[in-house]
């Protein structure tokens, strides 16, 4: 006797949560392996890991020329910083990439719940950007000679974490745009700008005029840039929670964003039956 | 011979003011990059003539473009599948590279009228040139030289697979190491000589020598010296890696 869930197979039909569990993990590690399989060592490490290093030295160098704040002030900046090569390039690409590849409109017909579709294909990109913002941190310490006391260490990972996820949530509006205009690359380097400019990464906020000032409390990385700076300098993470929690809220705020507009431009696509126009 | 390369060099020219992302390196990123240094060298103790910074910001966007260019010239053509027709045809293959490379330079010609303008406009600064008709040739001279050190990356990484991520790695160390924006004497002088055999420390040079009256003439000198040494050397590699690549037939590197 045949059910409407019968799969036909022989295997017991899946339950909704099973089935969100597998396209989130196994859909996302599968989509991530085919979509950067051209990110082996040769490109991985000269862009993930060594211009980060480099980006802190020059940026350190500027600050000592122009004798402002001190080497720990540009290592944290930049590091923090760097994560966002790593998630705002990789979820454009995580999802320009399937136009690229032909395959949007195959993805966009399946019935796959598109919270653990797009989630699944986020967690690695946002695993790279923790890589990346680590190795900047740490490396970038070791090389300039700064200090991070112990106790910061276990908040500031934490602050990494809550960095990433708001930067690729940021990543994810970007992501969505470049479904439906061409160049998502010029916008995701057009906004890599603003976040060197605006977060405070490099100049003190407070030497930095209103507009742009207003423009970086609304991006991605400035507080928790700040919180970084604030636990190397001493501060727990209770006295810091006020600025994670603020990045984390800014960093739903994209994601939603982005899946609001992934929705319409899916909904778009269908309507004149065109997922790739851009 | 001379035909292919100012016919190529228009053309790449061309191709390359319509992009949308190279446009955004040459306009957009001269203005960030001078606004950065502005307001760190203005927060600090150090103030520093805006000219400055965009000069040096202009031979950042001038380097960006060109390594960015330069480290996937080849590998654009062997993508596009052109790069077995250009080796076969009966011009110089080193003939149809400098024109790709001299070209991506040549772009940076609108980093330098964007941050002017950008300087002008937004900060209004006055531009002042100690040595007008030095300048005029400062900036030719330095695009060359920098074009060549593209020419040597593009001719070194012609059978690396890999050759534009390795070149785009390559844009900080070149900023720091060149002193474009921060002094050399700040640096470990270890990394003295590499500054000295890199083009974009005679070009800035030259530019701020002619701005800010200095020995233009011996930097501009010094700029003509890297782009003949570069350019040989260029022709050596391409020369041998293009046997290299016959004898074996590994030209597309599949």
């Amino acid at each position: 006797m045949t059910t409407l869930l019968d799969t036909g197979t022989g295997q017991p039909p899946q339950s909704a949560q099973l089935n969100f569990v597998r396209v989130f993990v196994v859909g996302g590690a599968y989509a991530y392996r085919a979509l950067f399989a051209w990110a082996n060592p040769y490109v991985y490490v000269p862009i993930m890991l060594v211009q980060p290093i480099f980006q802190i030295l020059f940026f350190a160098y500027l600050g000592r020329a122009a004798h402002i704040e001190n080497d720990s002030f540009f290592v944290i900046g930049n590091a923090i910083q760097a994560i966002s090569t790593a998630t705002l390039f990789g979820m454009l690409f995580t999802l320009d990439g399937e136009r690229y590849a032909q395959t949007l409109s195959s993805i966009l017909a399946t019935p796959a719940n598109r919270v653990a579709l797009f989630l699944g294909r986020s967690l690695p990109v946002m695993l790279n950007g923790m890589i990346v913002g680590t190795w900047s941190l740490v490396i970038g310490s070791l090389i300039l000679g700064t200090t991070i006391p112990a106790s910061a260490i276990a908040p500031l990972v934490l602050t990494v974490v809550v960095a990433v996820f708001s930067s690729a949530g940021c990543g994810f509006v970007i992501g969505s745009l470049s479904l439906r205009y061409r160049n998502g690359l010029v916008l995701a380097n057009t906004l890599s700008a603003f976040l060197l400019l605006c977060t405070g990464a490099n100049i003190p906020r407070d030497s930095l005029p209103e507009v742009l000032r207003v423009i970086g409390d609304c991006l991605p990385l400035t507080h928790a840039i700040h919180a970084a700076r604030d636990l190397v300098a001493g501060s727990s993470l209770r006295d810091v929670s006020a600025l994670l929690t603020t990045e984390l809220a800014i960093g739903l705020a994209y994601a939603l964003a982005g899946f609001i507009l992934l929705r319409y431009f899916e909904q778009l696509g269908r309507r004149k039956a065109a997922f790739d126009t851009a | 011979m001379i035909r292919a390369l100012v016919t190529g060099f228009v053309m790449h020219f061309k191709m390359l003011a319509r992009g949308g992302f190279e446009l955004s390196i040459v306009t957009f990123w001269p203005a960030v990059y001078a606004t950065l240094g502005y307001y760190i060298y203005r927060a600090g103790q150090e103030p520093a003539s805006l000219f400055y910074v965009s000069l040096g910001s202009t031979m950042m966007a001038m380097w960006s473009t060109t390594a960015f260019a330069c480290g996937g010239a080849i590998q654009r053509q062997r993508w596009l599948g052109t790069l077995e027709l250009m080796v076969a045809a009966p011009i110089p293959f080193i003939a149809v590279l400098i024109p790709i490379t001299v070209a991506s330079t040549a772009i940076g010609i609108y980093a330098f009228a964007t941050t002017v303008v950008f300087g002008r406009v937004v900060y209004g600064v006055p531009i002042t040139v100690a040595h007008p008709l030095m300048f005029a040739i400062s900036i030719p001279v330095a695009i060359l030289a920098i074009g060549a050190l593209g020419l040597l990356m593009a001719s070194v990484l012609v059978l690396y697979r890999y050759a534009g991520s390795l070149a785009s790695a390559t844009e900080y160390p070149v900023w720091l190491i060149c002193g474009l924006l921060v002094p050399l004497s700040l640096l470990p002088s270890w990394s003295r000589p590499i500054s000295w055999v890199l083009a974009p420390t005679w070009g800035i040079n030259a530019l701020r020598s002619a701005a800010f009256d200095g020995p233009t003439l011996r930097y501009i000198g010094l700029c003509l010296l890297a782009t003949a040494a570069y350019s040989a050397v260029a022709i050596g590699f391409i020369a041998y890696f293009e046997r290299l690549a016959r004898e074996r037939a590994t030209l597309s590197l599949t």
